[in-house]
This record gives structure tokens, C-alpha cells and sequence, in this order.
């Protein structure tokens, strides 16, 4: 769809919306829409990812179709969103590119990255990649610097990518860099994302996947998140064992990054299995489905990701330690590599809009409006 | 048909929150019902799609509301919106018996939220729905279900098989093809009233009912009204009566609900399309004026009237659907809605030549008047004077009319002579002209839907059991 059709169409439902307001109470969308009288893209941008796709707008709708003016709320905020994601991407070609084919794009590049580890792998390790090293050792197969090289180099490409979207994100909705840290609503937003606060709707939970109100997609969100957040913890605890200490892996399956990353993956299985499912059952009719193939794509990452980090676990004292390590290591830096063109920018998107939602909540509060 | 739908006990025409109301008590008290929905599911609820409040009497401050709702300030209030000319009696009983709703609502599911922010000051007497009343109907409807109400949609009763005052099947179309006749022990009428009915509006209200917004659903085409008058059911209430807004000239014909209604009226200037004003635009809050001015608007030539404001009250008021008229100048707006320019331009500086210095204060009856004006304008009047001018459109806007079917305090429909109909109830829209002769008070609407829709399902339902007893008991001495 077009911009300018797309934003016609955004300005002609927020016409409605805020004549209307019957939502106001579902989240922070309405609120923060009450606070405006007029809406420019800037602000539908920021509406929609303040958006958490709860759908109770929809359901509770006197306008949604068959209604002549066909207000559909969720669906019309997606493709907002999906427009931000890939107007914000830098570098913009390789978001588009992305876009285009997700699932494809991970999957080739996750086989390409497969493939490169097994080369270096045995270009770089003096043992066959198919023979069992003992305590599951896999420093013996992957030199340790081989893995930091290349981790880093993407580690920071990404950190990069990701910051230059969010920071394009953020002006365009018309703050300033400097209130990224403003103190009070910076506590406040974190709060609020990180109880998935506007998922919860005081308990009732969200119309997802379909009309009647529900806490799981909330909680599968919950086990995703908090399963990523262990599964970087993990990684993070052994970098500083490995510098901070001098203990080399592999640790012990009682050891905290071993039990951090054991429960982080287990949480990355559950949660977009659980997010995936509900998924299929959604209604169709409040989905843009031109986004089906990036949010596929990240969990299908994701699952990967966690599968094969606790097989590689548990079968690493075994032979197949080598390829399922060089594997695992392919999958992880395709899903680092996909962070900024795809699904996962939702998360820091919606960060800011939840911040920006703080602020204004503040600067309300002072003019006392 | 594939279901089978022989001894029915309680037969609910309609499916909004007065037919839904009734449902849900005759199930919690054992009886089999079936729902008949004219609407497809997805326009499913009638009017109550487009509501999203009721006053409730509350004796104390409780959750939702912001502060008491004694039930004799209720009554004032009723008496002073509507005249309460009709039956004191069904009158007294809503408004006495509208604190059970709340609990009765939570027990549903129904969800509540503190009230809408920027609305007509009601956050203190009205309960309002979270979501707003579609959320409501899909709570209640999801409760039938969950009791074992079986929902037909697509489903509209055309006619009743009554004799004598007893009813005995109900005539359906599906789908708008094939009709069917279902029976049961008893029948809770509740399928709105007759705004959607144009050839009604006409016969009431002549041509001038050509330039009526419906503001709610295309469905109340009054049908089961007509049909209970026809076999004999006393009626009640004025045909032009019904409860109407001022809403935007610009708006469709049907189903524009809450957001075409215009709540500029008490801070602006109301001019007819000679460029006159003829009403005191700031008699009162909006929220007791709002039902008034839809008849006034009606009562001009051609159903249309025109508000003016300024720049110092363009954001004073809700928005609407459709933007404001903008110009520098009084006549340029006028210019823009085909009115006489010259006649406005001089009406407007008549008005603010006449305007009174005083403290604006738009939440409490202010000392903003006119002087020497006729006719004059009692409280907010600011004189137009800040560029950019803005003009609204407006028609009026019908939600249901009053005209209905005659009950009593049991929900039965009275058959002329004064008689109840045996086995006939009836609640919502259909009867509300008992309860409300002229005028409106905001919310009360579903609150006469939600007492006397449990009162007709209550009652449906014990008679249905009854009546079963009976004839199982027949069926027990004819065997023998």
C-alpha cells in the first residue's frame, strides 16, 4: 500500500477514534491520541507502536467492518509499524531486502554461516570435527578468538544498526535525544514494558488470539523475553568467568551460566511455540499479513536458536558436539544479524513509544491539563 | 432448519441488551431460549452497539463512580429531563431499583471503567462500560451462551401467532429467504423501536422527516411493535417523540453513532438557515439540553441549523467525525455553508454587542450572559471575536423513538381494555415509552432495558415452567 494511502486511511480512523474514545480505557493508545486533535504521520508512527496488538479495540469496535468507515484499529497500526521498522532500518536497502523474503534470507543465511563455521572450524582446529572431545570442551574445536572475532564484529554491526533506527525512530516522533534518559520517565516505561503492562489491561488480558480476553499471549511474551534476557545473561556471566576470572568453559551443569542459559532456552522454546500458536489461530481480518514472513522468520530463529543450544548441550561430550556447535554458532549469528530488519526492532520501538507516553504523561502533568 | 427448536420455553425476539438481559435471567432460572438476531453476528446488539453508559442510583461513592448518586437526585433528575408525565409507577421502579444493575453487570462479566475523559461531566452518576456497549453485548452474549442460550442471527420475526391474547409462534425469516414458525411457552419482546422504520418517521413527523440522521442501527424497523399494536396491545406515547441529538449534517444515514453528535452548542451560537438564532444556546449543562436541541433543530426550516465558534472554543468540546468549517471571518464560514451572509454577519454582531462581561466558566452555570437579547443566551456567552471562525453543520439525529407497546409492572404487555397478555412480555426499546414521555436523561436507556429485560425474563420463564408443570400434568391424567 502506498504511504500517503496508508496515512489517509490512519488519518480518517484517528477522525473516528477520537471523536468516539469508547477504547480509552484498553490502553495507553487512547490516552495518548486524546492528547492530540490533529494527526500527522509523526504521530500515527508513534500511535501505532505504542500499539501492542491486544485487539480489544477491534472487538469493542461500533465501527469495525461491516461498518461503512471499516475502523479497524490493529490492523491499520501493523502496517504503520511495519512501515516505521523499514523506513528506520539503516542500512533502509537491507531492511527491504529482508522484508521482501524473511524466512528465505534467514534460512540461506543461517546455512551460509553454518557452512563458514564448519570451515573455520577445520581450518582452525587441530581435532576432527567428528570425534568426541572430552568435557564437552568446545574451545578444543572453536578457538576461543575465532568465536570473539566474529561475534564482536557482528555484536557491534548490529548495535550500531539497531541504535541508528531507534534514534531515527525517536526524532521522528518528535523528541529529543536527550529525553532517551530522561530519569523518572525512563523508570516509568521500563516498568511499564516490562510487565507488558498494556497486554495485561488490569488483569483481563488482550483479545488474542481471538475475541475473548486472555493472559497467554502475555505470558508466552513473558517466557520469550525473559528466555532471550537468560540465554544473553548466560553469555554475559561467561565472558566475565572467562576475563574477569580466567575459569574457561565449558562450566558444569550446575554452574550459573550453564543453569541461566538451560532456563533461557527452555523459555525460547515455550514462548514463540506459544506466541507461534496463537498465532495460527488469530483472526485473520485484524492481521497485515505482509509482515507473516519477518514474524515467522523470528521465531523460527528463535526456536532454532534455543533447540539446538540445549541439544548442544546435552550431547556435548558426545561426536556430534563439533557439527551441532557449528550449527548452533550459525543460527545465533544469523538471528544477531536479522535483529534490526526484522520483528525484534518491535521491542525497542514500542520502548520508546512506551517513553514517549511517559513523558507526555509528565509534561501534562506540569502544565496541569 | 437443522435445530430443533419444539418446547421452547422462552422465546427472546431481539438481541440487544434488553433481549439479552432477559435471556440470561429466564436461563439462570431453568428455562430453555432461544435468542432471534435480525443483524447479522457482526452488527449484532441493536442500539446497545452504540451505548456506552448507564445512571445508576448509588447511595454512596463506590467504584466506578467519582462520588454518590442518591436515588431521589435520580428521580429530580429524571423529572426534570422528561417531564415524567407517562406512568410514574414503571418510572419510580426503574429508577429505584437501577443500584441492583451494577452487581447484577459485574456477575455477567461486564467490564467497567472510570468514566470517559472530555464527556458530559457524568463520571459521578453513570457507570460507564469498558469498551464501551459492543464489549458489553459481546460479555452478555458470551454469558447466554455459556448458560445455553441458543443465538440465531440473520433471524427476524415478521409476525406473532396470538389469539386471545396468548401468544403461540413467532413467524421468522432467515436470511431474508425461508421463513419459519417457531413456537414456545412464552415470548420476551425486545427488538427496539421504531426509528428505522422511515415511512413511521414520516407519518409522524411529515417530509421533515426526510433530513433525520438514524443515529444507531438500520435493524429497529419497529416491526414487532406494529405487529403486538395489530393483535390488540395497548399502546402508549406520542409517534414524534424519541430521544434526539444535534449531530453533523455530514453524517450517514444510519449507524453514525456517538461520534457525529456536535457538543458545541452551549459554548457557540446557533443559527437557523435564515441566519436567526432562536433558542437560548446556554440554558443548561449540555448533558440535561442535548435530547432537547434535536428537536429544536428539527423544528426549523429544513432540519438544518448552523453553530458558529471561535478560536477560544474550537478545542472545548469532544471532537466529531467531520472537521469544523474554518474561516477568517464570520462570513466567510457562512459563505461556505450556503448561508445568507450579510444576515449571519449582523446576527453575530448583535450577539456579541449584547454579550456581558463576565467569569467563564464552563463547568458550572457562569455569569456569561447576554443583555437586551432576544432571544438571550443565560450562561458561557463569550462574544465570536478570535480568528479562525468555525461553523458546524447540524440535522437531527434520532436514537429510538418513545412510541411503544403498553406494560406493566411485570413486563407484560397490556392488550387494550387493560388486560395483560397472558404469556407476552416485553422490554428495551419497545416499551421504554412507558418510562419516557419526552426528553432524555443520558444512560437511562439501558438501565429500562437491563430492569425490565430481567423482570421479562424472570417472568417468562416462571410461567414457561408452569405451564410445563401443568401440562405434564395433563399429559399424566390423560394417560391414566
Amino acid at each position: 500500500m502506498p504511504q500517503s494511502e496508508l496515512i489517509h486511511i490512519g488519518e480518517e480512523m484517528m477522525a473516528v477514534c477520537n471523536s468516539c474514545r469508547y477504547c480509552e480505557g484498553f490502553c495507553a493508545v487512547w490516552p495518548a491520541m486524546e492528547y492530540r486533535r490533529s494527526f500527522a504521520e509523526a504521530d500515527l508512527n508513534y500511535l501505532a507502536n505504542l500499539c501492542h496488538n491486544c485487539s480489544e479495540c477491534y472487538y469493542a469496535c461500533q465501527y469495525a467492518p461491516p461498518h461503512e468507515w471499516m475502523i479497524n484499529p490493529p490492523q491499520t497500526f501493523a502496517k504503520f509499524r511495519a512501515q516505521t521498522y523499514e523506513q528506520f532500518a539503516w542500512p533502509k536497502p537491507l531492511a527491504s531486502a529482508f522484508r521482501a523474503n524473511a524466512l528465505v534470507v534467514s534460512l540461506l543465511t543461517a546455512l551460509m554461516l553454518v557452512v563458514f563455521f564448519f570451515g573455520a572450524m577445520q581450518a582452525a582446529g587441530s581435532r576432527s570435527l567428528s570425534t568426541a572431545v572430552a568435557g564437552g570442551d568446545f574451545y578444543k574445536i572453536t578457538p576461543h578468538e575465532v568465536l570473539v572475532l566474529t561475534f564482536g564484529a557482528v555484536g557491534l554491526f548490529v548495535a550500531l544498526a539497531l541504535g541508528i533506527g531507534l534514534l531515527r525512530f525517536w526524532r521522528n516522533i518528535g523528541e529529543q535525544t536527550s529525553d532517551l534518559t530522561n530519569p523518572p520517565a525512563v523508570m516509568l516505561a521500563i516498568k511499564e514494558a516490562l510487565a507488558l503492562k498494556y497486554l495485561d489491561q488490569s488483569g483481563w488480558g488482550c483479545a488474542y488470539p481471538d475475541e475473548k480476553s486472555s493472559q497467554s499471549r502475555r505470558w508466552f511474551h513473558h517466557f520469550t523475553f525473559y528466555g532471550f534476557l537468560l540465554c544473553f545473561a548466560a553469555t554475559t556471566l561467561g565472558a566475565i568467568y572467562y576475563y574477569g576470572f580466567g575459569w574457561t568453559g565449558p562450566y558444569g551443569y550446575t554452574s550459573l551460566p550453564v543453569v541461566l542459559g538451560t532456563l533461557g532456552g527452555l523459555g525460547l522454546i515455550i514462548g514463540p511455540a506459544g506466541l507461534w500458536s496463537l498465532k495460527t489461530r488469530r483472526n485473520r481480518e485484524i492481521t497485515d499479513e505482509s509482515q507473516q514472513g519477518t514474524d515467522v522468520a523470528f521465531i523460527v530463529l528463535l526456536l532454532l536458536t534455543s533447540i539446538t543450544g540445549l541439544l548442544l548441550l546435552v550431547l556435548r561430550e558426545t561426536a556430534a558436539m563439533g557439527s551441532l556447535l557449528a550449527i548452533h554458532l550459525g543460527i545465533v549469528m544469523t538471528l544477531f544479524l536479522m535483529l534490526p530488519y526484522g520483528k525484534f526492532v518491535h521491542g525497542l520501538y514500542r520502548s520508546a513509544a512506551i517513553l514517549k507516553y511517559a513523558l507526555e504523561r509528565a509534561r501534562k502533568s506540569t502544565l496541569g491539563v | 432448519m437443522s435445530e430443533d427448536f419444539s418446547n421452547l420455553d422462552v422465546l427472546v425476539i431481539g438481541g440487544g441488551n434488553a433481549a439479552l438481559c432477559a435471556a440470561i435471567t429466564a436461563l439462570e432460572s431453568g428455562a430453555s431460549v432461544l435468542v432471534l438476531e435480525c443483524s447479522p453476528k457482526s452488527l449484532r446488539g441493536g442500539n446497545s452497539r452504540h451505548t456506552r453508559n448507564m445512571r445508576l442510583a448509588h447511595e454512596k461513592q463506590i467504584n466506578p463512580y467519582t462520588g454518590a448518586y442518591p436515588a431521589d437526585e435520580m428521580w429530580n433528575d429524571y423529572m426534570r429531563c422528561t417531564g415524567g408525565m407517562t406512568d410514574p409507577e414503571l418510572a419510580k421502579m426503574t429508577v429505584y431499583e437501577s443500584p441492583s444493575v451494577l452487581d447484577w453487570a459485574r456477575a455477567q462479566g461486564v467490564r467497567f471503567q472510570p468514566a470517559l475523559a472530555g464527556t458530559l461531566h457524568l463520571s459521578r452518576t453513570n457507570a460507564w462500560f469498558l469498551g464501551g456497549g459492543k464489549s458489553l453485548m459481546n460479555t452478555l452474549y458470551r454469558r447466554a451462551e455459556a448458560l445455553g442460550a441458543r443465538v440465531l442471527y440473520d433471524a427476524e420475526a415478521i409476525d406473532l401467532n396470538i389469539k386471545d391474547g396468548r401468544f403461540r409462534s413467532a413467524t421468522v425469516r432467515i436470511k431474508g429467504q425461508h421463513t419459519v414458525q417457531i413456537a414456545a411457552k412464552t415470548v420476551v419482546v425486545a427488538a427496539g423501536g421504531l426509528q428505522s422504520d422511515l415511512e413511521f418517521l414520516k407519518g409522524a413527523w411529515g417530509a421533515a422527516a426526510d433530513n433525520f440522521q438514524i443515529r444507531g442501527t438500520p435493524f429497529d424497523t419497529g416491526t414487532m411493535v406494529k405487529v403486538l399494536l395489530a393483535a390488540g396491545a395497548e399502546s402508549v406515547g406520542d409517534p414524534s417523540q424519541g430521544h434526539m441529538v444535534p449531530c453533523d449534517s455530514r453524517s450517514p444515514k444510519f449507524d453514525g453513532g456517538i461520534v457525529t453528535r456536535l457538543d458545541c452548542v452551549t459554548l457557540g451560537l446557533v443559527v437557523n438557515k435564515a441566519g436567526d438564532r432562536f433558542y437560548d444556546e446556554g440554558e443548561d449543562f449540555w448533558g440535561f439540553r442535548y435530547a432537547i436541541w434535536g428537536r429544536l433543530v428539527a423544528q426549523q426550516q429544513d432540519q438544518i441549523c448552523y453553530c458558529f465558534v471561535d478560536s477560544k472554543t474550537i478545542n472545548k468540546f469532544m471532537p466529531s467525525r467531520y472537521p469544523a468549517i474554518k474561516g477568517n471571518t464570520i462570513g466567510e464560514v457562512a459563505r461556505q455553508l450556503n448561508l445568507p451572509v450579510e444576515k449571519v454577519e449582523a446576527t453575530v454582531a448583535e450577539f456579541n454587542r449584547a454579550v456581558q462581561p463576565g467569569k467563564f466558566d464552563h463547568t458550572v452555570l457562569d455569569d456569561c450572559k447576554t443583555a437586551g437579547l432576544t432571544p438571550s443566551k443565560t450562561h458561557w456567552a463569550q462574544r465570536l471575536d478570535t480568528p479562525p471562525f468555525y461553523g458546524y453543520p447540524l440535522s437531527p439525529g434520532l436514537t429510538f423513538t418513545y412510541f411503544a407497546v403498553k406494560v406493566d409492572r411485570r413486563a407484560a404487555v397490556l392488550m387494550k381494555g387493560g388486560q395483560p397478555a397472558e404469556n407476552i412480555f416485553a422490554a428495551g426499546e419497545v416499551m421504554a415509552g412507558n418510562i419516557l414521555p419526552k426528553g432524555y436523561i443520558g444512560g437511562i436507556g439501558l438501565v429500562i432495558g437491563n430492569i425490565f429485560g430481567r423482570i421479562a425474563g424472570k417472568e417468562a420463564a416462571t410461567l414457561a415452567k408452569k405451564s410445563a408443570a401443568v401440562a405434564s400434568k395433563e399429559a399424566t391424567h390423560a394417560a391414566k
